[in-house]
Protein backbone atom coordinates (compact mmCIF):
# COMPACT_ATOMS: atom_id res chain seq x y z
CA UNK A 1 0.00 0.00 0.00
CA UNK A 2 1.22 3.66 -0.90
CA UNK A 3 0.31 5.11 2.45
CA UNK A 4 0.37 2.59 5.17
CA UNK A 5 3.60 0.83 5.49
CA UNK A 6 3.66 -3.27 5.92
CA UNK A 7 4.40 -2.56 9.72
CA UNK A 8 0.77 -0.56 10.15
CA UNK A 9 2.48 2.64 10.19
CA UNK A 10 1.60 5.45 7.60
CA UNK A 11 4.19 6.37 4.91
CA UNK A 12 4.99 10.05 4.80
CA UNK A 13 2.49 10.17 2.06
CA UNK A 14 0.02 8.87 4.25
CA UNK A 15 1.28 11.01 7.07
CA UNK A 16 1.09 13.76 5.30
CA UNK A 17 -2.89 13.39 4.52
CA UNK A 18 -3.77 12.89 8.14
CA UNK A 19 -2.18 15.99 9.14
CA UNK A 20 -4.57 17.71 6.56
CA UNK A 21 -7.22 16.05 7.85
CA UNK A 22 -6.21 17.81 11.49
CA UNK A 23 -8.60 20.79 10.88
CA UNK A 24 -11.40 18.60 9.87
CA UNK A 25 -13.60 17.36 7.30
CA UNK A 26 -11.74 18.23 3.55
CA UNK A 27 -12.38 16.98 0.01
CA UNK A 28 -9.86 15.41 -1.80
CA UNK A 29 -9.53 18.65 -4.05
CA UNK A 30 -8.54 20.65 -1.14
CA UNK A 31 -6.21 17.90 0.90
CA UNK A 32 -4.29 17.44 -2.55
CA UNK A 33 -3.94 21.58 -2.34
CA UNK A 34 -2.25 21.36 1.59
CA UNK A 35 -0.36 18.33 0.77
CA UNK A 36 1.17 19.15 -2.48
CA UNK A 37 0.07 15.69 -3.66
CA UNK A 38 -1.66 14.90 -6.80
CA UNK A 39 -5.34 14.51 -6.65
CA UNK A 40 -5.02 10.94 -7.86
CA UNK A 41 -2.73 9.71 -5.40
CA UNK A 42 -5.16 11.75 -2.77
CA UNK A 43 -8.02 9.61 -3.65
CA UNK A 44 -6.54 6.60 -4.05
CA UNK A 45 -4.65 7.23 -0.45
CA UNK A 46 -7.83 8.10 1.57
CA UNK A 47 -9.05 4.34 0.47
CA UNK A 48 -6.43 3.16 1.84
CA UNK A 49 -7.03 5.19 5.29
CA UNK A 50 -10.17 4.71 5.41
CA UNK A 51 -10.18 0.92 4.53
CA UNK A 52 -7.48 0.60 7.39
CA UNK A 53 -9.54 3.02 9.76
CA UNK A 54 -7.62 6.04 10.01
CA UNK A 55 -9.84 8.02 8.25
CA UNK A 56 -13.80 8.57 7.88
CA UNK A 57 -15.55 9.39 4.59
CA UNK A 58 -18.49 11.42 5.02
CA UNK A 59 -20.43 12.40 1.89
CA UNK A 60 -17.59 13.53 -0.22
CA UNK A 61 -15.32 14.73 2.25
CA UNK A 62 -13.17 12.93 5.23
CA UNK A 63 -12.21 13.44 8.37
CA UNK A 64 -10.02 11.40 10.72
CA UNK A 65 -11.25 8.78 12.79
CA UNK A 66 -10.04 8.50 16.51
CA UNK A 67 -7.14 5.68 15.55
CA UNK A 68 -5.85 8.02 12.76
CA UNK A 69 -5.88 11.10 15.52
CA UNK A 70 -4.05 8.96 18.06
CA UNK A 71 -1.55 7.43 15.19
CA UNK A 72 -0.74 11.72 14.66
CA UNK A 73 -0.30 13.29 17.49
CA UNK B 1 -5.08 -19.68 -31.33
CA UNK B 2 -7.92 -19.36 -28.98
CA UNK B 3 -5.53 -17.25 -26.51
CA UNK B 4 -4.60 -15.32 -29.67
CA UNK B 5 -8.27 -14.56 -30.92
CA UNK B 6 -9.04 -13.52 -26.96
CA UNK B 7 -6.33 -11.11 -26.97
CA UNK B 8 -7.60 -8.51 -29.93
CA UNK B 9 -11.32 -8.73 -29.33
CA UNK B 10 -10.56 -5.55 -26.79
CA UNK B 11 -9.86 -2.57 -29.33
CA UNK B 12 -11.01 0.80 -27.50
CA UNK B 13 -11.56 3.40 -29.63
CA UNK B 14 -11.48 7.27 -29.99
CA UNK B 15 -14.52 8.78 -28.81
CA UNK B 16 -15.36 5.91 -26.49
CA UNK B 17 -15.07 5.96 -22.48
CA UNK B 18 -11.92 4.59 -21.11
CA UNK B 19 -12.19 1.29 -19.61
CA UNK B 20 -12.31 0.91 -15.98
CA UNK B 21 -9.56 -0.59 -13.93
CA UNK B 22 -7.99 -0.64 -10.68
CA UNK B 23 -4.42 -1.91 -10.92
CA UNK B 24 -1.21 -2.33 -8.92
CA UNK B 25 1.32 0.26 -9.32
CA UNK B 26 4.39 1.58 -8.07
CA UNK B 27 2.25 4.44 -6.30
CA UNK B 28 -0.27 1.96 -4.91
CA UNK B 29 -3.71 0.27 -5.97
CA UNK B 30 -4.81 3.12 -8.44
CA UNK B 31 -8.23 3.27 -9.84
CA UNK B 32 -9.01 4.66 -13.74
CA UNK B 33 -11.75 6.87 -11.42
CA UNK B 34 -8.40 8.28 -9.11
CA UNK B 35 -7.71 10.36 -12.84
CA UNK B 36 -11.54 11.85 -13.28
CA UNK B 37 -10.87 15.74 -13.98
CA UNK B 38 -7.31 15.43 -15.04
CA UNK B 39 -6.35 14.38 -18.56
CA UNK B 40 -4.25 11.15 -18.55
CA UNK B 41 -1.21 9.71 -20.37
CA UNK B 42 -1.59 6.04 -20.40
CA UNK B 43 0.97 4.41 -21.79
CA UNK B 44 2.54 0.76 -22.44
CA UNK B 45 6.46 -0.37 -23.29
CA UNK B 46 7.44 -4.35 -23.66
CA UNK B 47 9.45 -4.67 -20.57
CA UNK B 48 11.49 -3.00 -17.71
CA UNK B 49 14.94 -2.99 -18.22
CA UNK B 50 15.28 -2.82 -21.91
CA UNK B 51 17.28 -0.48 -23.57
CA UNK B 52 13.97 1.68 -26.17
CA UNK B 53 11.76 1.58 -22.62
CA UNK B 54 14.61 2.92 -20.70
CA UNK B 55 15.39 5.80 -23.24
CA UNK B 56 11.32 6.64 -23.28
CA UNK B 57 10.70 6.91 -19.34
CA UNK B 58 13.40 8.90 -19.34
CA UNK B 59 11.92 11.17 -22.29
CA UNK B 60 8.61 10.89 -20.30
CA UNK B 61 9.76 12.24 -17.34
CA UNK B 62 11.58 14.75 -18.89
CA UNK B 63 8.04 16.21 -20.25
CA UNK B 64 6.19 15.54 -16.71
CA UNK B 65 6.51 19.21 -15.78
CA UNK B 66 5.68 20.82 -19.04
CA UNK B 67 2.32 17.75 -18.84
CA UNK B 68 2.01 18.56 -15.20
CA UNK B 69 1.30 22.79 -16.32
CA UNK B 70 -1.14 21.51 -18.66
CA UNK B 71 -3.24 19.52 -16.23
CA UNK B 72 -2.09 15.88 -17.75
CA UNK B 73 -1.16 13.22 -15.58
CA UNK B 74 1.30 10.06 -16.88
CA UNK B 75 0.72 5.92 -16.15
CA UNK B 76 2.99 3.97 -17.56
CA UNK B 77 2.35 0.07 -17.74
CA UNK B 78 3.92 -3.14 -18.58
CA UNK B 79 3.21 -6.96 -17.85
CA UNK B 80 5.82 -7.17 -15.33
CA UNK B 81 6.01 -7.55 -11.23
CA UNK B 82 5.79 -4.24 -9.30
CA UNK B 83 8.98 -5.29 -7.73
CA UNK B 84 10.76 -5.00 -11.57
CA UNK B 85 9.17 -1.94 -11.81
CA UNK B 86 10.42 -0.63 -8.34
CA UNK B 87 14.21 -2.50 -9.33
CA UNK B 88 14.31 -0.30 -12.96
CA UNK B 89 13.11 3.01 -11.96
CA UNK B 90 15.58 2.32 -9.02
CA UNK B 91 18.24 1.45 -11.72
CA UNK B 92 17.22 4.35 -14.46
CA UNK B 93 17.42 7.02 -11.63
CA UNK B 94 21.13 5.62 -10.18
CA UNK B 95 22.65 5.49 -13.72
CA UNK B 96 21.38 8.44 -15.29
CA UNK B 97 20.11 10.74 -12.72
CA UNK B 98 16.75 10.78 -13.85
CA UNK B 99 13.83 10.38 -11.62
CA UNK B 100 10.82 8.53 -12.64
CA UNK B 101 7.88 10.62 -11.12
CA UNK B 102 5.15 8.86 -11.87
CA UNK B 103 2.88 5.54 -11.54
CA UNK B 104 3.55 2.35 -13.07
CA UNK B 105 1.02 -0.65 -13.61
CA UNK B 106 2.36 -3.40 -12.32
CA UNK B 107 -0.13 -5.75 -15.31
CA UNK B 108 1.30 -8.92 -14.12
CA UNK B 109 -2.54 -10.68 -14.94
CA UNK B 110 -2.55 -8.34 -18.42
CA UNK B 111 -6.30 -7.67 -17.52
CA UNK B 112 -5.74 -3.68 -18.53
CA UNK B 113 -3.28 -5.09 -20.79
CA UNK B 114 -6.36 -6.88 -23.00
CA UNK B 115 -9.00 -4.51 -22.41
CA UNK B 116 -6.97 -1.77 -23.86
CA UNK B 117 -5.64 -3.93 -26.71
CA UNK B 118 -2.61 -3.50 -25.48
CA UNK B 119 -0.86 -6.87 -26.98
CA UNK B 120 -0.55 -7.01 -30.83
CA UNK B 121 0.05 -11.44 -30.99
CA UNK B 122 1.33 -9.80 -34.55
CA UNK B 123 4.21 -7.98 -32.46
CA UNK B 124 4.71 -10.11 -29.30
CA UNK B 125 2.24 -12.24 -27.50
CA UNK B 126 3.91 -11.91 -23.96
CA UNK B 127 4.40 -7.88 -23.98
CA UNK B 128 2.93 -4.63 -24.57
CA UNK B 129 3.28 -2.86 -27.76
CA UNK B 130 3.88 0.91 -27.39
CA UNK B 131 0.61 2.31 -26.72
CA UNK B 132 -0.20 5.58 -25.79
CA UNK B 133 -3.88 6.68 -24.76
CA UNK B 134 -4.80 9.89 -24.04
CA UNK B 135 -7.97 10.49 -21.76
CA UNK B 136 -9.74 13.62 -21.06
CA UNK B 137 -10.89 14.67 -17.75
CA UNK B 138 -14.30 12.75 -18.33
CA UNK B 139 -12.29 9.99 -18.97
CA UNK B 140 -13.08 9.60 -22.53
CA UNK B 141 -10.62 8.27 -24.80
CA UNK B 142 -9.53 11.22 -27.01
CA UNK B 143 -6.47 9.69 -28.81
CA UNK B 144 -4.37 6.36 -29.53
CA UNK B 145 -1.04 6.03 -31.03
CA UNK B 146 0.61 2.73 -31.42
CA UNK B 147 4.09 2.39 -32.25
CA UNK B 148 6.12 -0.94 -32.71
CA UNK B 149 8.48 -2.77 -30.55
CA UNK B 150 11.61 -1.27 -32.20
CA UNK B 151 10.18 2.55 -32.44
CA UNK B 152 10.85 4.78 -29.18
CA UNK B 153 7.68 7.45 -29.18
CA UNK B 154 7.92 11.28 -29.50
CA UNK B 155 7.60 13.17 -26.77
CA UNK B 156 7.24 16.10 -28.82
CA UNK B 157 3.94 14.71 -30.45
CA UNK B 158 2.47 13.93 -27.48
CA UNK B 159 3.05 17.23 -26.20
CA UNK B 160 1.53 18.83 -29.76
CA UNK B 161 -1.82 16.62 -29.28
CA UNK B 162 -2.63 17.35 -25.57
CA UNK B 163 -1.93 21.44 -26.80
CA UNK B 164 -4.01 20.66 -29.89
CA UNK B 165 -6.65 18.85 -27.95
CA UNK B 166 -7.00 21.67 -25.34
CA UNK B 167 -7.24 24.31 -27.81
CA UNK B 168 -9.96 22.24 -29.81
CA UNK B 169 -11.97 21.55 -26.36
CA UNK B 170 -11.22 25.17 -25.24
CA UNK B 171 -12.42 27.22 -28.71
CA UNK B 172 -13.98 25.07 -30.56
CA UNK B 173 -11.77 25.07 -33.18
CA UNK B 174 -9.69 22.41 -35.50
CA UNK B 175 -5.61 22.48 -36.06
CA UNK B 176 -4.21 21.95 -39.70
CA UNK B 177 -1.24 19.67 -39.85
CA UNK B 178 2.05 20.27 -38.03
CA UNK B 179 -0.22 23.04 -36.08
CA UNK B 180 1.75 24.56 -32.76
CA UNK B 181 0.55 26.39 -30.23
CA UNK B 182 0.30 30.29 -31.74
CA UNK B 183 -0.17 29.39 -35.46
CA UNK B 184 -3.75 30.05 -37.07
CA UNK B 185 -6.50 27.49 -36.26
CA UNK B 186 -9.23 26.04 -38.61
CA UNK B 187 -12.87 26.90 -38.38
CA UNK B 188 -15.53 24.46 -38.16
CA UNK B 189 -16.47 23.96 -41.94
CA UNK B 190 -19.91 25.71 -42.00
CA UNK B 191 -23.32 23.28 -42.27
CA UNK B 192 -25.91 25.53 -44.58
CA UNK B 193 -25.08 27.19 -47.67
CA UNK B 194 -26.15 30.78 -45.76
CA UNK B 195 -23.15 29.82 -43.16
CA UNK B 196 -20.67 29.09 -45.69
CA UNK B 197 -21.22 33.32 -47.13
CA UNK B 198 -21.60 34.73 -44.30
CA UNK B 199 -17.85 32.89 -43.02
CA UNK B 200 -16.25 34.66 -46.32
CA UNK B 201 -17.09 38.13 -45.07
CA UNK B 202 -16.17 37.50 -41.28
CA UNK B 203 -12.56 38.18 -42.16
CA UNK B 204 -10.89 34.73 -41.28
CA UNK B 205 -8.56 33.57 -43.71
CA UNK B 206 -9.91 32.05 -45.99
CA UNK B 207 -8.40 29.25 -49.52
CA UNK B 208 -12.19 28.87 -50.00
CA UNK B 209 -15.61 28.57 -47.93
CA UNK B 210 -14.76 24.92 -46.62
CA UNK B 211 -10.99 26.00 -45.19
CA UNK B 212 -10.74 29.09 -43.13
CA UNK B 213 -8.27 29.93 -40.15
CA UNK B 214 -8.11 32.27 -37.65
CA UNK B 215 -5.97 33.75 -35.04
CA UNK B 216 -6.75 32.89 -31.61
Amino acid sequence: MACISPDGKPTESGSKMLRALQAGLKSPEEIAKDTGLPLFRVRSGLRELTQSGLAKQRDDRYELSEEGAKLIK
Amino acid sequence: MEEVREQITHMPRIGEPAPAFEAVTTHGKLKLEDFKGSWLILFSHPADFTPVCTTEFIAFSKIYPELQKRGVELLGLSVDSVSSHIAWVRNVEEKTKVKIPFPIIADLNKEVSLDYGMIHPGQSKTETVRCVFIIDPNQVIRTILYYPLTTGRNMDEILRIIDALQTTDKNSVATPANWRPGDMVVVPPPNTQEMAEERLKQGYECTDWYLCKKKL
